[in-house]
């Protein structure tokens, strides 16, 4: 099981977070500083596990961001990494040729993306296009919503 | 893109990122988070779409790690709203904001549960993840039909049912008993035929959970998970978005052939058959490829499918394949891969163990030895530690050598890694990556030593070298295997007396030497450089440099020379003794008596060659190394997959084993190898028991002469022996020190001790001890430790030094429910358990069962139910009988299921009160006792005490301050429906304690209830709290005894007081 996702950016800068198992607001600060001085100090061309407290993290550098999923011991590391690959690819697909900004003023995006793929720390689909497929319909819902609103808020809103 | 909508987000987001420093950064969150929270405030004027705007950006803020305190209403509140937008705003930030054990979630349990049982197909996705995502306990209990339903309904789209499935699974692990598993074996079994391969992929995650929880309802689904794997693996029909780089969804064939590795074999020939081609056709055709995906994919099955081989028992000509291609594994250069190999390595390794395959397995790894070791320098800490465990479990005489020294060497050194960061920069991993490595040494030089010089050789040079990764465990060891060999005694001295020529020597390397050449330089003597005054003159040296507790070892050591100056030189008499005299006045106190009885000691003459004698040998043990490496794997054990799973098993007694042995060896006294030169049985007893009389007294200076031998409560032992008192510590986990048993008991002492591993304590044991059933002894007092827990609702309820028995109590109503905590102290098993339960007739009871055998240092869990008919002081004994070795121990214990315990405390109004009070008519309802041999206790404690026993004290009732007005509910099946006439539904008893301010012994009780059988008992149950206050109940920081105490004397007569009442 997957217990949380953690993307970091080169710097050490938190992009996303999403914790599968309980953890309190204090344990996430200790867990990302902990995982951060672990990760960002590793150089390339070393294997893309660590072992740390009894759990496995597996990680993957995208270009100057870091995807990080903790899993148990004896899970299939291999595997989660393929689901790290897996999500940025969808990413990918949704941004078109996805960066670093994307994903800081789209946080919000990357949070919907990863609940199509991710439930209770397991897989949830690992078809690309039906992700694609269900998020767009939510992107349409959203303004279909907002046609809907009328434009008075939507005025109100964009003057605020 | 979407967010265009949204500038206010964006706009903060770039302030953010703008900022130059922290500083600025935080002034910028707090100014939003100021203005977000006024406009939370008047939330009247807040458009929906501004909401959505706040709470996202105060998940970006929470995102960036500052605690956000607020808000978590609105975002919640967000959940019902009735547009798409705004929900789904609120479902996924509460998710990511809220974890499952906040109260905020239980506000909208109904909102979400609406959400799922209605028709919008969208809602249901979103409550599905949010619950699927942060789902507790108390959503488990009111949703998982629902979610059940989803599951399987055929009206459902996949999207939906996946969710389901995966949301189900998340409601199990919370909360197993909400999957009825009669009825699921078929459900799964028919959910298993989905064609829908995201569905198929959620389902088989649910199935691996519920399977490893319950192999034998799951039977029926074993071939429908052969077919998945052979439809997979030969990608028939499969849509083109599920395969991964042309792989057939890598994901769901590593998952099912987890799932099939729950099932213990597969009887079926046909299903066997099908599922080792499948295997077979995985072993062979997956090949290194230049696509990384691609690589990494198909690795990801090759290794599942390489754990499933191995744990299927299969043809040895399969396993040879597995094998080999670990062999490849080991070998190659991409590090993911070959991390994985030496993982994968060490699980066969301790696999084959099992499966009696060990010599072809060992050679074929031992072929790849070299490989293993270059991995062993490799600059990736992870496959380091890897190649370290691999290693470590393969290690054997024949090469125990090789392995050894290039431990050793990796430890001293490693140049690339030192050339890059110097040592005070080495980060906490390398630190413990280092202390590892010595430790392993350690244990392999001492377990698989060709000879014993070679061990002290290996061991002086791991001190020397690597002192700082050097646990003190290390050293105490080497001395303890000196001591037991004589044949090593001389060598090591001389050994010692080369090290201290050094210039710079660890200061650890300082303890030991001067150790062995107190002990041991008088062996040396005739050689050069080594009479008394060189040696001493050598360690002396030493002495401004090293710190408290080494000088404390060096004072011993020079005693010890003084006491081999023969013939007596004066000069090397007086320069002792002036260091004696110089450290008198040193700082440490433990330092000044040392020196102060030493000098003492030392002008007795021949009297102390009697109290300075050498060690006497130790007994045998395990070695603390091994067990150090235990625990320490306990420890990263503990959180692991290992004891979920094992939370998860389907018995009510849970056993939370933290037991792994560290490679496959069972852990025997590792002191194989000390020849021990003849001695008796009284002998060596009488050195356990020096020993044991050591640890417990330290500070016992007394000589001890036993039947003419000289032993050995030796002051001067004092120090050295505490360190050894560590490493020699009773096995148990927190076993106390063994109690001093009388001269006239020693052999008893040596047999039915603990400590004493049966191996040492031979045939005899099984004589001695089944006479003595219960010669097991309880650790502090019973009775205390049941009173104790009449007041509490958790604590020990037994202790001896095998098992620990803790208790933990929840009531609700007249329902109660423990759970017993057995745990086993011991590193070997305890056997033959049996708890019985013997209730009085007014309490049902259940208890769950409880294993016969709990596991080394392992704890079991076993619930009892309780249930109470009516009221009673009659109690509830629990009878335990366990097997230790030979022992039979057995014990009666009472549960503290008492009277009490079905109590609830409730406050009512004063009017309330006296119409209760007043409908009481007196006996049999209403009691009056006068109590005399009271504790005396301050009024407040007493008023203490009535909470601890679940009662409330209601202040301003009486308006005499010496009253107390107690009030609570008696809770019991009978008198619940008996009293439905009274008030709610259960029966009310009033007390009133009065007590006379003159006289603090001595009070007044009055109580009433509408059973008169619950006033008297109850009464009484009160009376023996107050006449015999339990140990418990005061404080310490205030004094019970105030015959002066501070109250006021009353102006209102009680007992005037209490006759307008009646």
């Amino acid at each position: 099981m997957i217990h949380f996702v953690i993307l970091l950016s080169r710097q050490g800068k938190v992009r996303l977070t999403k914790w599968y198992s309980p953890y309190q607001q204090k344990e996430r600060a200790t867990v990302i500083r902990e995982l951060s001085g672990l990760i960002l100090s590793r150089g390339p061309k070393l294997c893309n596990f660590v072992e740390w407290k009894g759990y496995k993290v597996v990680y993957r550098r995208y270009a100057s961001l870091y995807f990080c999923m903790c899993i148990d011991q004896d899970d299939n590391e291999l595997e989660i990494l393929e689901i790290i690959h897996h999500f940025v690819e969808i990413l990918d697909r949704y941004f078109g040729s996805v960066c670093e900004l994307d994903l800081i003023f789209n946080f919000h995006k990357a949070y919907y993306i990863l609940d199509e793929i991710l439930i209770a720390g397991e897989l949830q689909e690992s078809s690309k296009k039906t992700v694609a497929r269900l998020i767009a319909a939510q992107d349409t819902m959203v303004e279909t919503a907002k046609e809907e609103a009328g434009s008075i808020s939507n005025m109100i809103s964009q003057a605020m | 893109m979407a967010l265009s909508g949204m500038r206010g987000l964006s706009v903060f987001i770039s302030d953010v990122r703008n900022c130059q420093n922290k500083e600025q950064e935080r002034l910028r969150v707090d100014k939003e988070l100021g203005n977000i929270r006024t406009r939370f405030k008047n939330e009247k004027g807040l458009s929906h779409y501004e909401k959505k705007k706040y709470v996202w950006k105060i998940l970006y803020v929470h995102m960036l790690g500052y605690d956000v305190d607020f808000g978590h209403t609105e975002t919640v509140s967000l959940i019902s709203a009735p547009k798409y937008p705004e929900k789904q705003v609120g479902y996924i930030v509460t998710s990511c904001l809220l974890n499952e054990n906040h109260d905020f979630l239980r506000i909208v349990i109904n909102t979400v549960r609406n959400d799922i049982i209605g028709r919008n197909e969208t809602f249901q996705c979103l409550a599905l993840t949010m619950v699927g995502n942060i789902g507790g306990k108390e959503f488990s209990e009111s949703l998982a039909p629902d979610v059940q339903k989803l599951l399987v309904s055929s009206s459902c789209r996949p999207l939906v049912r996946k969710k389901a499935a995966l949301c189900l699974l998340r409601l199990y692990r919370k909360n197993p008993d909400v999957v009825n598993i009669d009825g699921w074996s078929d459900r799964m079994s028919q959910l298993l035929d989905e064609r829908d391969l995201g569905v198929l992929t959620a389902v088989m995650s649910l199935f691996v959970a519920l399977v490893s929880n319950n192999i034998e309802a799951y039977w029926n689904c074993l071939p429908k998970c052969v077919k998945i794997l052979e439809r997979l693996a030969r990608n028939q029909d499969i849509p083109p978005e599920y395969t991964y780089y042309g792989i057939p969804s890598p994901w769901l064939q590593v998952k099912t052939m987890r799932a099939l590795q729950y099932f213990p074999t597969i009887e079926d020939p046909n299903t066997r058959r099908a599922l080792f081609e499948v295997l077979q056709r995985i072993l062979m055709g997956t090949d290194v490829v230049k696509n990384v995906n691609k690589n990494n994919a198909a690795h990801a099955v090759l290794f599942e499918a390489l754990a499933l081989v191995m744990h299927l028992d299969a043809e040895k000509e399969m396993m040879s394949q597995c094998v080999a291609l670990l062999g490849k594994f080991i070998a190659v250069r991409e590090p993911n891969i070959r991390y994985l190999g030496l993982y994968c390595g060490n699980c066969l390794e301790e696999n084959m163990t099992r499966m009696l395959l060990v010599s072809d397995v060992q050679d074929i790894i031992k072929r790849h030895q070299s490989q293993i070791i270059t991995s062993l320098k490799d600059p990736d800490i992870s496959i380091r530690r890897r190649a370290l465990d691999l290693l470590y479990g393969m290690c054997d005489v024949t090469n125990a050598k090789d392995i050894v020294e290039e431990l050793l060497q990796e430890v001293i050194c490693d140049p690339h890694k030192l050339s890059t960061i110097s040592l005070q920069y080495l980060n906490t991993a390398e630190f413990a990556m280092r202390e590892e490595l010595a430790l392993k040494a350690a244990i392999l030089a001492e377990k698989f030593a060709p000879d014993l010089s070679w061990y002290v050789d290996v061991i002086l040079q791991l001190i020397d070298k690597a002192g700082d990764f050097v646990s003190d465990d290390i050293w105490y060891r080497v001395v303890q295997f000196v001591t037991n060999n004589e044949d090593l005694q001389p060598y090591a001295a001389a050994k010692a007396r080369e090290y201290l020529e050094k210039p710079a020597l660890h200061e650890t390397m300082v303890k030991v030497s001067a150790y062995l050449l107190g002990e041991y330089s008088h062996l040396l003597a005739q050689r050069p450089g080594c009479s008394p005054k060189e040696i001493f003159t050598i360690i002396s040296e030493k002495l401004p440099t090293v710190t408290t507790s080494t000088i404390a070892i060096l004072l011993s050591t020079f005693a010890k020379i003084l006491m081999h100056n023969h013939p007596s030189d004066p000069q090397l008499q007086e320069q002792i003794w002036s260091i004696f005299r110089k450290y008198e006045s040193y700082i440490d106190v433990e330092i000044q008596q040392r020196s102060v009885e030493y000098f003492a000691l030392s002008r007795k003459g021949t009297a102390l060659m009697d109290v300075l004698a050498e060690m006497p040998k130790f007994p045998e043990r395990q070695s603390a190394l091994i067990k150090k490496t235990e625990d320490a794997e306990v420890d990263t054990a503990e959180q692991s997959a290992i004891r979920i799973r094992s939370l998860q098993q389907t018995s009510n007694a849970l056993v939370v084993t933290d037991q792994r042995p560290a490679n496959g060896s069972v852990p025997v006294s590792q002191l194989a190898l000390v020849r021990m030169p003849s001695q008796n049985m009284e002998a060596s007893s009488t050195h356990d028991q020096a020993t044991s009389q050591d640890q417990i007294n330290p500070q016992d200076r007394e000589f001890s002469h036993q039947n003419g031998s000289v032993t050995a409560v030796v002051p001067q032992e004092v120090h050295p022996a505490d360190l050894l008192g560590d490493l020699l510590g009773p096995l148990a986990i927190e076993g106390p020190p063994a109690p001093a048993v009388p001269a006239e008991h020693k052999d008893q002492n040596l047999l039915s001790t603990p400590e004493a591993t049966p191996d040492a304590a031979g045939p005899l044991a099984l004589a001695t001890v089944d006479d003595q059933p219960n010669s097991v002894q309880p650790i502090a007092n019973i009775a205390e430790r049941f009173n104790a827990l009449c007041l509490k609702d958790s604590g020990v309820l037994y202790e001896d030094s095998h098992i620990q028995i803790g208790i933990k109590a929840e009531w609700r109503s007249h329902h109660g429910r423990f759970v017993l905590f057995l745990g086993n102290k011991n590193t070997s098993p305890l056997v033959s358990v049996q708890a019985v339960i013997l209730p009085p007739t007014h309490l049902k009871m259940e208890l769950s069962l409880v294993p016969e055998t709990i596991p080394p240092r392992a704890q079991v869990q076993c619930p009892l139910e309780v249930v109470n008919l009516r009221a009673s002081r009659d109690l509830a004994v629990l009878d335990l009988s366990y097997k230790f070795g030979t022992a039979v121990v057995n014990v009666k214990l009472r549960i503290p299921a008492v009277l009490n315990k079905f109590l609830q405390p409730l406050s009512i109004s004063a009017e309330e009160f006296f119409l209760q009070w007043k409908s009481l008519s007196g006996p049999p309802l209403k009691l009056q006792e006068v109590l005399r041999g009271v504790k005396p206790l301050p009024l407040s404690e007493l008023a203490n005490l009535f909470t601890s026993l679940r009662m409330a004290v209601i202040p301003g009732i009486d308006t005499n301050p010496n009253n107390l007005i107690i009030c609570a509910t008696f809770h019991s099946e009978s008198t619940r429906a008996m009293l439905c006439l009274v008030s709610i539904n259960l029966c009310s008893s009033d007390i009133r304690v009065e007590t006379d301010p003159t006289d603090r012994t001595q009070l007044r009780i009055t109580l009433g209830s509408g059973d008169p059988i619950l006033t008297f008992e109850l009464k009484e149950c009160i009376k023996e709290h107050l006449v015999s206050i339990p140990m418990q109940a005061p404080t310490p920081g205030i004094s019970p005894i105030q015959p002066q105490s501070p109250v006021t004397p009353a102006y209102n007569d009680p007992g005037a007081m209490l006759a307008g009442l009646l």
